[in-house]
């Protein structure tokens, strides 16, 4: 595992962040503060509003109360344009990779590629998405469709197409949800080496301590729509609350 | 005593229930007519998605062309066939092209065309968005810095409004080749008089309403489409409803749509 050298400038700063559906209050005044070069893990049971979080800071939901500021910019007040070029400084992998079914995965990768950067050439494009397709290991599915890949390989491309784009700030949403642990094992190491060679903030959603372990230098522990602990992985679970332990202690029952 | 507190009751329910109705179809329409106007707003402004919108184009006519082409076939046939035993009654079987070609201009190309293309394209549109919708894509473009309503729904609409007329045009052509057929080997009637006959019997207003009521298929096929499969809700379940729902709605607006130009065309002719 790697972690980050002396992170200094906050690029993520949330406060007093709320958001309900109908009568269900999901986030009820988050605060954070995420310096650049970090990788924070959110740790929460299935529910209790990770993702919206998430959301929230990329401008797919909007929030009730509060305040996210990313990479300087007020997020709910971006519009148009602004969002876009915004958003091609923040890569988010989605839990179900959301590949796109009815391209191959070169023009998967292609995709934000071609839309957002002007004057590529044939070869640059082909360049950049071979490039894409090494990093993560799955150079040989440049040619097939989604459909034909596994969980894992999925997930893997979906990265993949994220940081053809180069952005500052990574957001992954349940990266080993639904994974073999070998998988998990080998999400978990490239999303340190995705922080290593592009030096990204990363917060990742997930309820998989093996992940927030292996990949946070922080664990941000969501209950009750609040972070009650923030902080190294093993500060957090020394906690006596309750409901924390029980998140820590769960295990198989046969 | 009792039972007027019943009744009351039931009264007061019955008003709440028809409240909620009527507030549930009411925030549905504002809901389509803001999805339409983004439309508009969206199709005007800058980038134009021209690429995707010949794909599109593409796709609609590759996946309705063979099923066109026979259902449009099978119709000249089975009218014609249908339409002599009357006509021969009064001795007036010569009448028949000329007869053909304005219900299959007026009418029947037109709308046959667009039952299939609502069948066909509508589900399918309904269907692809739905599931792009649950599996997050439309979020996933979205987040890559594309608007996902200009390069799905717009390219969408207006592939399905450029070529549903085309295709009209092409049925039309199909229906009167098939009815061709069934009056040569009936009455012997040499191509050239048949269209003579045809083109005796339309003229520009009827193949200019022909186009236009397409056009307006083929947009209300392909909004209704895009709308159903963009608010689909999540699940599988939702992605069948999308695609079920798009057929019905399409269909059921697609008639309404035909009795009205009905009365709009009667008035200019």
């Amino acid at each position: 595992m790697s972690k980050a050298t002396t992170p200094t400038e906050t690029v993520i700063s949330i406060k007093g962040l709320r958001k309900s559906f109908g009568n269900l209050h999901v986030l009820r005044g988050i605060d954070l503060e995420v310096k650049r070069g970090e990788n924070v893990a959110v740790l929460g049971r299935s529910g209790t509003g990770k993702s919206v979080l998430i959301k929230i800071m990329v401008g797919l939901l909007k929030p009730d109360a509060g305040k996210v500021v990313v990479l300087g910019e007020d997020v709910e007040q971006l519009r148009g344009k602004e969002l876009d070029a915004f958003r091609q400084k923040v890569g988010f992998s989605f839990q179900s990779s959301a590949l796109y079914d009815s391209m191959s995965i070169r023009e998967n990768l292609e995709f934000p590629l071609v839309r957002n950067v002007r004057n590529l050439s044939r070869e640059d494009i082909d360049k950049a998405v071979e490039k894409a397709l090494e990093d993560v290991g799955l150079s040989q599915t440049i040619n097939q469709m989604p459909s034909e890949l596994s969980g894992g390989q999925r997930k893997r491309i979906g990265i993949a197409r994220t940081l053809i784009l180069k952005p500052e700030i990574m957001l992954y949403d349940e990266p080993t949800a639904g994974l073999d642990p070998i998988t998990s094992v080998e999400i978990n190491n490239l999303i340190n080496d995705v922080r290593e060679r592009l030096g990204a903030t990363s917060i990742i959603i997930t309820h998989d301590l093996t992940c927030a372990k292996t990949t946070g230098d922080r664990v941000a522990m969501l209950l009750d729509g609040k972070f009650e602990r923030v902080g190294p992985f093993d500060e957090v679970f020394a906690d006596k609350d309750e409901r924390i332990q029980q998140f820590y202690n769960y295990k198989f029952v046969d | 005593m009792q039972s007027d507190t019943t009744k009351s009751t039931d009264s007061t329910s019955g008003r709440t229930v028809t409240t909620r109705r009527l507030d549930k179809f009411f925030l549905n329409l504002a809901d389509v007519s803001a999805f339409v106007s983004r439309f508009f707003r969206e199709a005007v402004l800058p980038p134009y998605e021209f690429k995707e919108i010949v794909r599109q184009c593409f796709e609609v006519g590759y996946r309705s062309l063979l099923l066109i082409s026979t259902t449009g076939f099978i119709t000249g046939i089975v009218f014609t066939n249908q339409s002599r035993p009357s006509l021969s009654e009064f001795g007036a079987t010569s009448w028949l092209p000329s007869l053909i070609a304005i219900a299959i201009v007026r009418a029947l190309g037109p709308l046959v065309t667009a039952l299939i293309a609502a069948g066909k394209v509508g589900s399918s549109i309904g269907a692809e968005l739905g599931s792009m919708n649950v599996t997050e894509q439309i979020d996933a473009m979205e987040v890559s810095g594309t608007n996902p309503f200009k390069f799905l729904v717009v390219s969408r609409v207006l592939a399905t409004s450029i070529t549903i007329p085309i295709l009209t045009m092409y049925t039309i052509f199909v229906a009167l080749m098939g009815a061709y057929i069934n009056v040569n080997l009936n009455e012997q009637t040499s191509f050239i008089s048949f269209i003579q006959e045809v083109f005796g019997a339309i003229s520009y207003v009827d193949i200019f309403a022909s186009v236009t009521k397409s056009i307006v298929f083929g947009f209300t096929i392909g909004m209704v489409g895009c709308y159903k499969g963009y608010h689909s809700s999540k699940g599988t379940e939702g992605v069948g409803k999308a695609a079920n729902s798009s057929v019905v709605t399409a269909m059921f607006l697609v008639f309404i749509e035909e009795l009205l130009s009905l009365q709009i065309i009667s008035a200019f002719r």
